[in-house]
């Protein structure tokens, strides 16, 4: 029997890995002791205190825009539970279907059972306990709590409408971009190059004090057809007030949505049987349009139209945007829009000419050799570069600091220099962007694992 | 019958040419011709306002009186406060200095451009040696004899740029250690690299120039004292090490495994493994990515004002609100975006440079 050769413990790789691993977590625990004792002097030399007490005192500062805040009583654990036992059910679902070979998405009736689990009846038990959800504002005698969750609220809002508003631009400019016509894609080139080569505050700022301040007075305002009023005030548009049909109508419309799905599923297998794609535009259009009109017309109308109208020094009525948060929607649009373009433009141009050219040949129609072969391939290129955009516009809503507009940061910023509790408050933002940021890229994360290419 | 040569025939005049280039790029089919239309109409309306204000109706002379008469661009402003906005408030007798700091970096460009200098070592020496020249001329040291000029006079450009710079220089080095931590596989060291990572790429830059402003003095012991321009360079070289870590992780994962390993079968150790074969492989990769992360840079050091900076940006409003040249921000305005746009414009075209150069070195 061969000796085994004698390694010095000092030369041994698992003892040398347990040691450098057992010195840095050391480090970093003294680094950490350090660091909390030090806190702890500095905040007792300033007489500030610690811990989260601070945020239920009264915030007294004005809010400049103000969106409603759901509260939600007992009741509304019902609707946690239902949604909680919708999602576990069909996850057990799933799990029994994957034993027999079978996935979710093969049958209508297993798509249907999953819609009725996580969407109808949750919204069905949110239906009948509505009493139990009240709204709040924020005044001027709330608590900071109260502030932040009004400055998260319009951070959620800038985000989602920005998300929205920059995919849309930059998918124009990319087609721009990718247009046959030269002044069209020259134009667009150079919109990409103008937006993303100058800092984002920057253009905040310019959208801020350069555009909006040009605007006319309340009484000057830019009036198109008596629905939109443009001045330095901000822009007003109509508002929609809910009336008692209101929910009935949006759930009619999200079941009219949810119903689309089975008419463009049943439109492909017809495609796939016969050759002739099913109708699509007929059936769609009628419940698109039949479900929300019928329960129009026994609820009544679900929303009245409500104009803004010039009274005495301001707008009366209809919804008001603030210049602060027009000024910060476009520019982070217009910011986004630039970046998003690019990578839509290079996710189409990621597809090569041979898989055009093959649908082609095969005698697909112009719109099938989109809509089937160019557009599920560029999706995968284009879709996570597409989510750190998302991210970047959440991220970077916090800029709102600069024009005053009053998201989680500036309310914060206002908070703390109040109150001195500058450990509190920025853990506070840390945590909400991290969550926002985790949140976002998991469901990414979800989607990419689902139209990922399945090689062997 | 007897086989006749027909002479070659020019194609229509309308398909080759200017003609033919207009006629396919702009004009046909109809839908063309309209989009033309419609970006044409867009041109026009920007553009017109723009040049009668920019060019037509400015005052290109030097009286600042005039300014509130014209109703065109008064360039008088840009003219007269050119170097503030290159400067900020630093003293106007020690302007020079910063000058040279800006001469010994484009004379080490200019020198690094001349192929035969490219790889000398004494290059690489005075590349290593720059930084510390360039602090001494603008910042001064006591000990050498050069009178402190302290960093609340530094602004403007000058700051921008030293702001990016330095998150970089710093960075760096940084960056390189946290790819590596996350590629380790050891898991205390791994998870100590991605939670690091993972927390600032999750939250935005303006938390982190707070927390660097107002958290970091707090942190460290009673009576350290951490000027505000030196807090934000913290708060910025911090927030790129994790983005720039995750591009060399990138370029880590992107080699071969015949690499590591065949470094691995010859014996070496971690230190030697990762210095002389996968790091000069792996950071060469990485190069163009890295150079759009400093447009990054320096594109969000715009956001040093809001924790009471005077860079590139808020020398605007510094400079616009002094009653001699109140309210001309549109003019101050384009001074800064063009700066902005010519530094950050020619940085991406010279990443695209390299990474063309890259696909056909290979």
């Amino acid at each position: 029997m061969m000796e085994k050769p004698k390694v010095p413990l000092w030369r041994n790789p698992t003892v040398r890995a347990r040691f450098y691993q057992f010195a840095m977590l050391a480090g970093l625990i003294a680094l950490a002791i350090n660091v909390y004792q030090n806190t702890l002097e500095n905040l007792a030399k300033r007489g500030i205190g610690s811990g989260f007490g601070f945020l239920a005192n009264e915030a007294g500062f004005r809010i400049g825009e103000i969106s409603t805040l759901p509260v939600f009583k007992g009741g509304f654990l019902w609707f946690l539970a239902a949604l909680f036992f919708g999602l576990v059910a069909s996850k057990a679902l799933a799990n029994w279907l994957k034993q027999k070979h079978e996935k979710i998405g093969d049958k209508d009736r297993w798509i249907l059972a999953i819609i009725a689990l996580t969407v109808v009846i949750p919204l069905l038990v949110l239906y009948l306990g509505r009493d139990t959800v009240e709204t709040v504002q924020y005044t001027e005698s709330s608590s900071y709590t109260m502030a932040l969750m009004t400055g998260f609220a319009n951070t959620i809002k800038v985000t989602i409408i920005g998300c929205i508003l920059s995919t849309f631009l930059g998918l124009f400019v990319a087609l721009g971009r990718l247009s046959p016509n030269w002044l069209i894609s020259k134009l667009c080139k150079w919109y990409v190059e103008v937006n993303r080569n100058l800092p984002v505050l920057m253009q905040l700022f310019f959208w801020y004090f350069i555009v909006i301040q040009q605007l006319p007075n309340v009484r000057q305002s830019v009036n198109i057809g008596d629905w939109l009023f443009l001045n330095k005030r901000g822009l007003y548009l109509p508002s929609f007030i809910p009336q008692e049909s209101a929910l009935a109508f949006c759930i009619a419309v999200a079941v009219a949505l949810f119903s689309l799905v089975f008419i463009w599923r049943r439109s492909k297998r017809v495609l796939e049987t016969t050759g002739e794609p099913g109708k699509v535009l007929i059936p769609s259009l009628a419940v698109l349009i039949g479900l929300p009109g019928l329960v129009w017309l026994v609820g009544g109308t679900p929303f009245a139209l409500e104009m803004p109208v010039l009274k005495g020094f301001n707008f009366r009525g209809g919804t008001g945007l603030t210049p602060e948060f027009t000024a910060l929607v476009i520019g982070l649009t217009v910011y986004v829009s630039a970046f998003n373009a690019e990578i839509i433009r290079s996710g189409i141009q990621s597809v090569s000419k041979g898989q055009r050219e093959a649908a082609r040949a095969l005698g697909l129609k112009e719109r099938h050799v989109m809509r089937l072969v160019i557009l599920p391939q560029a999706m995968r290129v284009i879709m996570p570069p597409m989510t750190s955009e998302y991210l970047a516009i959440a991220k970077s809503s916090s800029l709102a600091v600069g024009v005053g507009y009053p998201e989680l940061v500036s309310i914060g910023g206002t908070i703390l220099n109040q109150s001195g509790q500058s450990v509190e408050i920025v853990g506070i933002w840390m945590a909400v962007y991290l969550s926002i940021s985790l949140l976002i890229s998991a469901g990414m994360n979800w989607y990419n694992a689902r139209i990922k290419l399945v090689e062997r | 019958m007897s086989f006749q040569v027909i002479e070659d025939r020019h194609p229509p005049v309308t398909k080759t040419g200017v003609l033919g280039w207009i006629r396919s790029n702009l004009l046909f089919p109809w839908y063309n011709f309209v989009l033309t239309l419609v970006s044409s109409w867009i041109i026009w309306s920007i553009g017109k306002p723009f040049i009668q204000w920019a060019v037509i109706d400015a005052y290109f002379g030097t009286k600042s009186e005039v300014c509130s008469t014209t109703s065109g661009a008064c360039w008088a402003f840009i003219r007269d406060m050119w170097p503030v906005f290159m400067v900020g408030v630093y003293p106007e007798d020690l302007r020079w200095r910063p000058l040279i700091g800006l001469v010994i970096v484009l004379a080490l460009v200019a020198l690094t451009c001349i192929k035969q200098f490219r790889s000398t070592r004494w290059l690489r020496f005075l590349w290593l040696l720059s930084p510390v020249a360039v602090f001494l001329s603008i910042g001064g040291s006591e000990t050498l004899g050069i009178e402190v000029v302290s960093t609340d006079y530094w602004g403007g450009l000058m700051l921008t740029l030293v702001l990016s710079a330095v998150a970089m220089i710093f960075a760096f080095p940084l960056s390189v250690l946290l790819a590596l931590g996350r590629t380790s596989n050891l898991p205390v060291i791994r998870a100590t690299c991605v939670a690091w990572i993972e927390l600032i790429r999750g939250v935005p830059l303006i938390t982190i120039l707070f927390m660097a402003s107002v958290v970091l003095p707090l942190f460290l012991p009673a009576g350290t004292e951490l000027d505000k321009v030196l807090r934000a360079m913290v708060g910025i070289t911090m927030f790129f090490s994790a983005y720039l870590a995750e591009n060399i992780r990138g370029g880590l994962q992107g080699l071969e495994a015949g690499q590591y390993e065949a470094a691995d079968a010859l014996g070496m150790s971690y230190w030697q493994k990762t210095l002389l074969i996968i790091l000069p492989q792996a950071l060469r990769i990485v190069i163009p990515p890295m150079v759009n992360n400093f447009i990054g840079i320096l594109k969000d050091t715009s956001l040093v004002g809001i924790v009471g900076l005077v860079d590139l940006l808020q020398i605007a409003f510094a400079t616009t609100s002094s009653p001699e040249w109140f309210g001309l921000l549109e003019e101050a305005y384009v001074f800064i975006a063009f700066w902005y746009w010519v530094l950050c414009y020619s940085l991406s075209r010279y990443s695209q440079h390299l990474e063309n150069k890259m696909d056909t070195g290979r």
